[in-house]
């Protein structure tokens, strides 16, 4: 059989109960209906566990961590690795990416992915070369830091390859990894690379904590896939660099610009756990990152000059040795403004020891927040926690990161999520603590309020029926826009900061693989296919939640309250438009009125395999 | 006469966007091909990114090492050229250059060296292109500054990683 264009061709299969690793293929009709990446990786799931979705334990041995490339991944600017599995946290799917050198290590390694199944009883990771996969043991590795983690592996694994084969200087290999937070499995923990580059929503750092996992590295040294029309993919690679080149304000300036800005312009940034979203704190400028800090202002990834990553480092004071990026909006926001802190040193400590650690700098800073509200409230007391937990202690922030990544005292409780851990301390204070907990499904919801109704992503509908919750990436505007932009990039695996426009990126993906695809095939086939497949998991969910149809579509109650300051104040997210839209949204997908797919719709897109399920639930 | 050409490079300058090997393996081999590529970006820990690619010592001594008359000094550019035929493989060019430079090409495993693009260097036209100007070229004769360039990439990073994050970079490499 021909190696479909664009693709490595095989995907690494890795049973570590039985340490047994073989290579799988896939045929070319999945590929071309589901791509690759998101989409690929929701269709392997259903294959392997299917109707049992219900029983299986995203924790357990029976979970699939599968970390995926896609026909794009490398080729066109913003190589990515996409994450998914049984999410811990929504119990559907997500595929959850994550820009780094891992991707086309893989896919110059001659693996399109990896696909994890079983425990190991040990300690373990994986290293992948063109030879294939080899399980070695972690142990000296488990509990390391993110920067030790890769310290250690940059060494040790350059070592193994020299010996293997002398080629000269072996480059240090890609990789993906989780920090104590996923060792322990804090079950929001992201699945780490490149020190604060993260696949942050889905827990899925959790799920590689639950399989001994450590680490994957991956080094190739095969040419990125053969494609289907070379010489128009040299001329569209060329093309879409001048895009990004002159995206100059956002090379400039990163997305580290936006922890003042967006909320003092558009008021819908977390500030202390989203009881406000307007802050004017100009200490948290832009510039004031800027000049003190960013000690590399134009920070990339594999093939990509849009470059909107900056490396921050604190050089003095109390938080002298600090390194992350810009920190990046979300991380301004969450281990900022969403802290009660607006010192730039105090953010950049905080967001890299949340990287260090392997929490989520959303999802775990959420809980953090969280679990500051519910202190200021009384019901989590300084007995609780040992320490006074108050907004703008950057203190006690490092303490409380600590406390929930090594699951100490509370930390346990803290570590289950925003979610189960409102539903745990509910019972455990006897107070409500869920009006608190802003997430949706379980996906703590990304620094985009909906309530000003002026942020850049995030409206009425955009989490409450996006099938991944509260992920802000992959933001529902009406199921049909969003099919060929997130829903497309995910799968096919770039990142979408590399911003062209769609007519190129379409073109591009046909001139790689062939496949007769267009802008609108994925709004109307590919992208509703995709989503379905993802809504039926979500739908089913288990084992220890189920959510509601209706019920559960919808915003963290927090975000039908008046927002207290700021030029929006008193705006909240209209509650009737939310239905409508909701409705429409259903409508629009082919699902009934309580976002079950109709037969008729599964059908449609040759998703007839979900029938069974879907029937039970309607 | 005008004078050879030699890639300066600017090591904090360099974002990692690694299309100078992606520039290089397009124009060599006709495809994305980062290990084939002539230069390679090392990053021993995020954020420091090292282009590591021939630098021309004054005295060549790759071209002194190897016992098959394989490599030779381009006339017009001063480049190193191999001569894939007369290559044997051996690496006693990779073992004589002091920065460890040419690598076994991951195709055909002979000795893979830059030949600056015959003096139009691809890998320089994208890195200016996109404004980084991490690789560009001067004008100018040699001179005996650019044998240090040659260097193992993880040494060049432990230095760089002392002036980007002080004395925090003193351990972020092993």
């Amino acid at each position: 059989m021909m190696t479909p264009r664009g693709y490595a061709g095989k995907f690494l299969d890795i049973d570590l109960t039985n340490e047994k690793i073989t290579n799988t293929t896939f045929p070319e009709k999945d590929l071309e209906q589901y791509f690759g990446g998101r989409g690929l990786a929701a269709k392997i799931l259903w294959d392997r566990i299917g109707e049992k979705w219900r029983e299986v334990d995203p924790l357990g041995p029976d979970n699939l961590f599968i970390a995926l490339g896609g026909p794009m991944t490398g080729i066109y600017p913003g190589g990515r690795i996409c994450i998914s599995g049984k999410s811990p946290v929504s119990n559907g799917t997500v595929g959850s990416t994550a820009s780094t050198e891992f991707a086309h290590e893989l896919r110059t390694a001659g693996y399109d992915g990896v696909i994890v199944s079983g425990r190991a009883e040990k300690p373990v990771y994986i290293m992948v070369t063109e030879e294939g996969g080899e399980i070695k043991d972690a142990s000296h590795l488990w509990g390391t830091m993110g920067e030790e983690t890769i310290k250690l592996l940059n060494k040790e694994v350059t070592r193994v390859l020299d010996s293997k084969k002398e080629i000269g200087l072996w480059k240090e290999p890609g990789m993906i990894y989780v920090g104590p937070a996923g060792e322990n499995m804090v079950r929001n923990a992201c699945v780490m690379t490149k020190l604060c580059h993260a696949a942050g929503y889905g827990g899925y750092g959790s799920l590689m904590g639950s399989k001994n996992l450590k680490a994957i590295v991956a080094k190739g040294r095969g040419a990125l896939p053969e494609v289907y029309a070379p010489e128009a993919v040299k001329l569209l690679w060329k093309r879409a660099h001048e895009h990004l080149i002159a995206n100059d304000s956002f090379r400039r300036q990163g997305t580290g610009y936006g922890g003042w800005s967006t909320a003092t312009s558009y008021s819908s940034e977390p500030v202390r756990n989203w009881q406000d979203e307007w802050h004017d704190e100009r200490s948290f400028g832009g510039p004031m990152f800027e000049t003190r800090f960013w000690v590399k202002k134009k920070w990339s990834d594999f093939n990509c000059t849009t470059n909107c990553m900056k490396v921050a480092c604190v050089k003095s004071g109390k938080w002298k040795g600090a390194i992350t990026d810009n920190p990046d909006y979300e991380l301004q926001a969450y281990c900022g403004a969403n802290f009660g802190v607006f010192d730039p040193a105090e953010n950049i400590h905080l967001s890299a020891l949340i990287d260090n650690l392997g929490h989520s700098g959303i999802g775990g800073a959420n809980t953090m927040g969280f679990a500051a509200e519910l202190y200021q409230r009384g019901i989590l007391t300084e007995e609780d926690l040992g320490f006074k937990l108050e907004w703008g202690d950057a203190e006690a922030f490092d303490k409380i990161a600590r406390l929930i990544a090594y699951r100490e005292g509370i930390g346990d409780v803290l570590a289950e999520g925003t979610y189960r851990a409102a539903l745990k301390l509910t019972e455990m204070k006897g107070v409500d603590c869920m009006p608190y907990a802003i997430h949706v499904k379980g996906i703590e919801i990304g620094a985009h309020g909906t309530r000003s109704d002026a942020d850049f992503l995030a409206h009425d509908i955009g989490y409450a029926v996006n099938v991944q919750g509260g992920d802000h990436t992959s933001i529902v505007r009406d199921g049909y826009h969003e099919l060929s932009g997130a829903v497309f990039a995910d799968s096919a695996v770039y990142c979408s900061f590399a911003r062209t426009p769609q007519e190129l990126i379409f073109d591009y993906a046909k001139a790689i693989t062939g496949y007769p695809l267009t802008i609108e095939s994925w709004r109307r086939e590919n992208g509703p296919r995709i989503v379905t497949l993802q809504k039926a998991f979500l739908l089913l969910g288990g084992p220890d939640v189920i959510w509601e149809p209706i019920k559960d579509d919808d915003n963290p109650e927090r975000f039908y309250a008046p927002l207290p300051t700021g030029p929006f104040k008193g705006r909240t997210t209209d509650r009737k438009l939310v239905e409508r839209r909701r409705l429409a949204y259903f409508e629009t997908l082919g699902w009934d009125d309580r976002g079950i797919p109709t037969k008729e719709t599964l059908n449609r897109l040759d998703l007839g395999y979900l029938e069974k399920s879907m029937t039970g639930l309607r | 006469m005008v004078k050879p050409i030699w890639i300066s490079r600017d090591y904090d300058a360099c974002s990692g966007c690694r299309r100078c090997e992606l520039a290089c393996s397009i124009h060599h081999e006709g495809w994305m091909w980062p290990e084939a590529s002539r230069v390679r970006v090392f990053m021993p820990f995020p954020g420091l990114e090292v282009p590591h690619l021939c630098s021309q010592c004054q005295d060549y001594p790759c071209i002194e090492s190897c016992k098959f008359d394989a490599l030779s000094i381009d006339p017009d550019t001063d480049a190193v050229i191999v001569d894939r035929e007369a290559c044997t493989s051996c690496g006693l060019c990779i073992t004589a250059c002091p920065g460890t430079v040419p690598t076994l090409h991951p195709g055909d495993n002979k000795a893979n060296i830059c030949d600056l693009c015959g003096g139009e260097p691809k890998c320089v036209e994208v890195c200016v292109e996109a404004g980084y100007n991490a690789l560009t070229i001067v004008h100018e004769e040699p001179n005996i500054h650019r044998k240090l360039y040659s260097r193992n990439p993880v040494d060049t990073a432990r230095d760089l990683a002392v002036k980007m994050f002080g004395e925090k970079g003193l351990e972020v490499i092993e």
